[in-house]
């Protein structure tokens, strides 16, 4: 074979994914874009370009809080969950007999073959005035008076962070269980304490796998709109939440689009953060 | 069972089938708001016209014309619409021209006729089809309903982080502007800035900020006493459970909601678009829609009552309408600029 056929060949291969690519991502991604730079007068939309929406996102405190608050949501619920998942995961990958590993993991998801916007629902009833929670501290004597617990940002991360850990927990779990257990025992060999050989050997071997957990949880955590609109009360809005009140309510699709541009920004920005984080830890 | 007669079979389901198609193919799309989606509402349209209704539920006109925005000609051939909003649809050329004769006003409630909104030029465009108001919901049990009356003792701080607002800016600006003394049809943007304080206000003492199913949720499980802006149309669904949850009036008023129904000017079935809407605001259609799963509202045509039990007009309360109408003023109609600005304020108050 030819090199020339070659390449025709790989380019053949890859050429259904480039054109779905360009169809479904990057044709309506232009768009978008394109969009943002127009403006709404009235009902109409006026065809930019301009920078009217954008100007405006980062002069309107209430709009620019709303990329503030996800942030801090986002962050929040990606420590949170990156703490409870790795001890959870590897419990699973260490301690527990592999003939049952498979079962232990399929217990822990078990939960997310429900509706994801019932299991939001039911959040709320359980951290609502006379949910289980505020019934346990008040029976427990902790408290006399029912916490306000639901239709708050408290609630938003515990919505989160339910889903997160068990997503978590899959991604580091397939990291933990293809170490070898010879590093741990060369650690042993040369000295070094449970504590050392955890933050010097396997935590660093793992950490691609924490890692591309933590981007997941991020991006999936700044694009949700369900979990905040249940949980949150309307206490505080995110950014998916005010662009679908651009959406749904003013039909203001430039402002709407320009703050999509914005968040797919944000999450090109954690994902870059991420790839160079991940490039040095290989080299 | 012989090859050849199950072939004679085969061949006779799919010629059934192929007999079949065009009365199966032919269906009704209607943008509506969800009472509409009660199937004890449309199955009798469907089997008295032997077709299928298609429903497409949405909330507040912007997202409704988006999506006609967004859709073909042809794709819709119902609208049901804010009644304030008729004149806005009929300014896009949205709304096709009614047989006024085919329409049974007569019978209606006559604040709800609503020529003013729902005609134009003399020519009828929509039809007044249920009503109610946005007010204050409450728990009986929890709270004193004198205290009610009054909506300035929502800022007393006696029920501070028990009180839901309903999440749609119009209805509760307009009670706040009648709080301040402002009538629904004076709100410009000079008076909206005067209502910030007392929104900011309000929500200093809510607990939360909901639409219809948080709101009632809140309500009915305690989470919250009071619910602002809601009003039968949040608590009558929850009588049966829980006769506690009442509404009131306060001696400020309240807004008057009203949903009309039009055909679209460029519907591809508008006879039957027409038959729908004829149902509707029939007596039988209108109890069937007065007490839809989603939503109970007070029917326009007062026909209607001969169509509801008693028990359901005690809690539509039928015989206190005169006295709720008089008190109740319509909801605001801001032009493109007062909405951004009552929107914007809202969003404000959402991040405070």
């Amino acid at each position: 074979m030819s090199p020339g056929a070659g390449t025709r060949q790989g380019w053949g291969f890859v050429a259904p994914a480039l054109l779905w690519t360009a169809a479904f991502f990057a044709a309506p991604f232009a768009l978008m874009v394109w969009l943002s730079l127009s403006r709404l007068e009235g009902r109409a939309v006026v065809p930019g370009p301009g920078l009217d929406n954008y100007v405006r996102f980062f002069t309107e405190p209430s709009l620019l809080r709303g990329l503030v608050v996800s942030l801090e949501i986002t962050a929040v619920v990606t420590v949170v969950s990156v703490a409870l998942a790795y001890p959870l995961a590897a419990i699973i990958a260490f301690r527990v007999p592999k003939r049952w590993q498979r079962a232990v993991l399929v217990l822990a998801i078990l939960p997310f073959w429900t509706s994801y916007v019932v299991r939001s629902y039911a959040w709320l009833l359980v951290l609502g005035q006379g949910g289980v929670v505020n019934a346990a501290l008040m029976g427990l004597g902790i408290t006399d008076a029912p916490l306000q617990l639901s239709a708050t940002r408290l609630a938003t991360v515990t919505g989160f962070v339910h889903f997160f850990v068990m997503l978590l927990t899959l991604t580091i779990y397939a990291n933990l269980v293809q170490l070898s257990p010879n590093y741990a025992r060369a650690a042993a060999d040369l000295g070094a304490g449970r504590v050392a050989t955890f933050v010097h050997v396997i935590l660093p071997l793992t950490l691609p796998g924490v890692v591309t957990g933590a981007f997941l949880t991020f991006v999936l955590c700044m694009g949700d709109y369900i979990t905040p609109q249940i949980l949150g009360g309307n206490t505080e809005l995110t950014l998916p939440q005010l662009i679908m009140m651009q959406l749904g309510r003013r039909g203001d699709f430039p402002m709407a689009s320009a703050m999509a541009v914005i968040l797919m920004a944000v999450v090109s920005l954690a994902y870059l953060a991420c790839a160079r984080w991940l490039r040095v830890e290989r080299t | 069972m012989t090859l050849r007669s199950r072939a004679v079979m085969a061949s006779t389901a799919l010629a059934g089938l192929a007999l079949a198609a065009p009365a199966a193919a032919q269906s009704l799309n209607a943008l509506v708001w969800c009472d509409h989606a009660d199937p004890e509402l449309i199955r009798p349209f469907e089997e008295a016209h032997g077709v299928r209704v298609n429903l497409r539920e949405y909330e507040g006109t912007a997202a409704g014309l988006a999506i006609l925005d967004q859709s073909r000609p042809g794709d819709w051939d119902v609208l049901v619409i804010d009644a304030v909003d008729v004149g806005r649809a009929v300014d896009l050329g949205l709304l096709a021209p009614l047989p006024a004769d085919a329409l049974p006003t007569g019978d209606f409630f006559p604040d709800l006729v609503m020529e003013d909104l729902n005609t134009r030029d003399g020519q009828v465009f929509a039809v007044t089809e249920k009503f109610g108001y946005n007010t204050v919901s409450f728990n009986r049990a929890a709270v004193d309903a004198d205290a009610m009356a009054d909506m300035n003792s929502l800022f007393s701080g006696d029920f501070t982080g028990r009180i839901a607002i309903y999440d749609y800016y119009l209805p509760v600006l307009g009670m706040l502007a009648l709080n301040e003394g402002i009538a629904t049809a004076d709100l410009d943007a000079e008076a909206l800035e005067r209502l910030r304080g007392p929104l900011m206000a309000l929500r200093a003492e809510a607990r939360l900020v909901g639409e219809v199913v948080a709101s009632q949720t809140a309500l009915a499980t305690g989470e919250v006493d009071i619910v602002v802006g809601g009003g039968e149309w949040l608590t009558a669904v929850l009588a049966e459970e829980n006769p506690d949850l009442d509404w009131t009036i306060p001696e400020q008023g309240a807004l008057l909601w009203a949903q009309s129904i039009a055909v679209l000017a460029d519907s591809a079935n508008p006879d039957l678009a027409l038959e729908f809407v004829k149902y509707i605001v029939s007596p039988e259609g209108q109890a069937r829609l007065a007490t839809s799963s989603c939503y109970w509202g007070m029917p326009a045509n007062a026909a209607a009552a001969g169509h509801l039990s008693d028990e359901e007009r005690a809690i539509l309360r039928w015989d206190q309408q005169p006295e709720f109408l008089a008190r109740a003023q319509r909801y605001p109609v801001p032009d493109a600029d007062l909405d951004a600005a009552m929107q914007d304020l809202w969003i404000d108050m959402l991040q405070q």
